[in-house]
């Protein structure tokens, strides 16, 4: 038996007694980042694919999510930083071992294109709205913006491919290069929070489809991104169950301890199991409303971030 | 020059001086500290093992928090001592997150904040406030490089230990055993 005890000192708020460094503004960003990364990323691939008519929704009209996704995520980030008025130190460096640092940079060139990438679609998916602003009208030099985008949108569509790819691995890779925090430690995190990411791009193309055709697909490639994602947190737990003392205590919290049903009820049979199984159902020719599989992603990726940020603080190394 | 802290935990008492002599020296705010007494009880009664230590900042060789910082303020000086520049962190609790020994905190004021070595009195050829007042003088400080300094020969002769070396940080805070 081991008790230890501090007898002096320590009593820091948002140390003592464990972490409680990052909040929930960090979940939401890892959610809101992974979600943009996966949209862009089909926008993209779609569009080089030249079947921007045939998938409208995936490559235009889903294009309003990533941008306010991105600036919200943005200001969740500064708002948890706590010496924010020098947040423009971030841009004075780069740092190649830094995740955050990473993060940072690529932040800064994908959230302007995913403002372009929504602008140069814009006269087409609000012409409503156009309409009655007359934007590109009134002002001369949006119209030669908007008409240059046009021009150069295979040559944005081809930086945002790797971009986002990047964004979405980054998010679980600033968690697990962390080694103090062993919940977080595992070198799956990044392909997990990117298939993750991927997914509940896919599921918000679903909603915003309007074609049979554009929901099947994407419950197809969901369907697909679900599994891997069951696989590889399977593989997380395994990883944990052959690891050292401090990832089985780790493995403690999402395994018969605080973070139990958070984890295995709401993130993995409600929020992949149960949308996986009602897709299937759909595919082979039942009537399931394709929102209900799709929000039940969306909501299952939100808990996953908030499960693994809240959780990863709680573990530590023993000594 | 490798600085180096070894702290003898069987003349340590457990007095808390070297903790406040740092919060007076280094002004730390109320409520926080840079260093810390912890106090380790092992095995069951009756046979009891009891162990006091002075924790801090280990001034690791591979330290995860200079690793993890993004722009740089965590940093390590000449002779191995990690330093944070108040006026490039961000706040962003990254290297709080990476630190085995949870060393770090975020100051009042934002930036984050730990244990120096008290590199402002080296630099006048004085000790660390926690070294010069420890009334059982249980603490030692030197630099690890030369193989005469009273740090080697105590880690030459003496049963020593460090924290948490599984996590591969190598760090420079030594416990005599």
């Amino acid at each position: 038996m081991q008790e230890e005890l501090f007898t002096s000192g320590r009593n820091i708020p948002h140390i003592d007694p464990y972490l409680q460094i990052w909040h929930w503004p960090i979940s939401l960003y890892l959610f809101l980042g992974g979600l943009a990364a996966g949209i862009l990323f089909f926008a993209a691939l779609f569009y080089v694919m030249g079947k921007e008519k045939e998938y409208p929704a995936a490559v235009k009209f889903a294009s309003i999510i990533p941008p306010i996704a991105l600036s919200i995520g943005l200001l969740a980030l500064v708002y948890d930083l706590t010496h924010k008025l020098y947040t423009w130190r971030l841009y004075t460096t780069f740092r190649i071992e830094s995740p955050m640092s990473w993060g940072a940079w690529v932040l800064l060139i994908v959230t302007p294109l995913s403002f372009m990438w929504l602008f140069s679609y814009y006269a087409e998916i609000y012409p409503k709205t156009e309409e009655k602003l007359q934007l590109l009208k009134k002002f001369k030099f949006l119209k030669t913006f908007e008409q240059f985008l046009k021009e150069n949108r295979i040559y944005i569509a081809y930086a945002l491919i790797p971009l986002t790819l990047v964004l979405g691995v980054y998010t679980g890779i600033l968690l697990s290069a962390f080694n103090a925090r062993p919940l977080w430690n595992n070198a799956i995190l990044g392909p997990l929070f990117l298939t993750s990411g991927l997914s509940t791009g896919a599921a918000a193309i679903i909603i915003m489809a309007k074609t049979k055709k554009e929901k099947h697909l994407f419950g197809k490639i969901d369907l697909a991104l679900i599994i891997v994602e069951l696989a590889l947190i399977v593989h997380m737990i395994m990883g944990y169950y052959a690891g050292s003392q401090v990832q089985l205590e780790a493995m403690q919290l999402l395994v018969g301890g605080d973070f139990t049903l958070m984890f295995f009820g709401f993130v993995v049979i409600l929020g992949l199991i149960l949308p996986a199984t009602l897709e299937l159902i759909e595919l082979i020719g039942y009537k399931v409303p394709v929102i209900v599989p799709a929000m039940l992603v969306i909501l299952g990726g939100l808990i996953f971030r908030f499960v693994m940020v809240e959780a990863g603080q709680l573990t530590r190394f023993l000594y | 020059m490798r600085y180096a802290m070894v702290i003898d935990t069987l003349k340590c008492v457990g007095c808390s001086d070297c903790v406040v002599a740092c919060q007076t020296e280094n002004d730390v705010p109320i409520g926080f500290c840079r260093d810390w007494i912890t106090e380790t009880v092992n095995g069951s009664y009756p046979n009891l093992n009891l162990e006091l230590k002075s924790e801090r900042c280990n001034h690791c060789d591979n330290a995860p928090c200079v690793r993890c910082c993004p722009t740089g303020a965590s940093h390590s000086v000449a002779g191995g001592i990690v330093l944070v520049t108040a006026d490039e962190c961000i706040g962003c609790g990254a290297c709080i997150e990476s630190c085995p020994y949870d060393a770090r905190y975020q100051h009042p004021d934002g930036y984050v904040d730990k244990c120096t070595f008290c590199h402002h009195r080296l630099e006048k050829g004085q000790l660390p406030a926690c070294v010069s007042v420890c009334p059982t003088k249980c603490m030692y400080f030197g630099d690890l490089d030369n193989p005469n300094s009273e740090v080697s020969q105590l880690l030459k002769n003496r049963k020593h230990k460090t924290l948490a070396p599984e996590a591969g940080t190598n760090p420079h805070v030594f416990y005599l055993i």
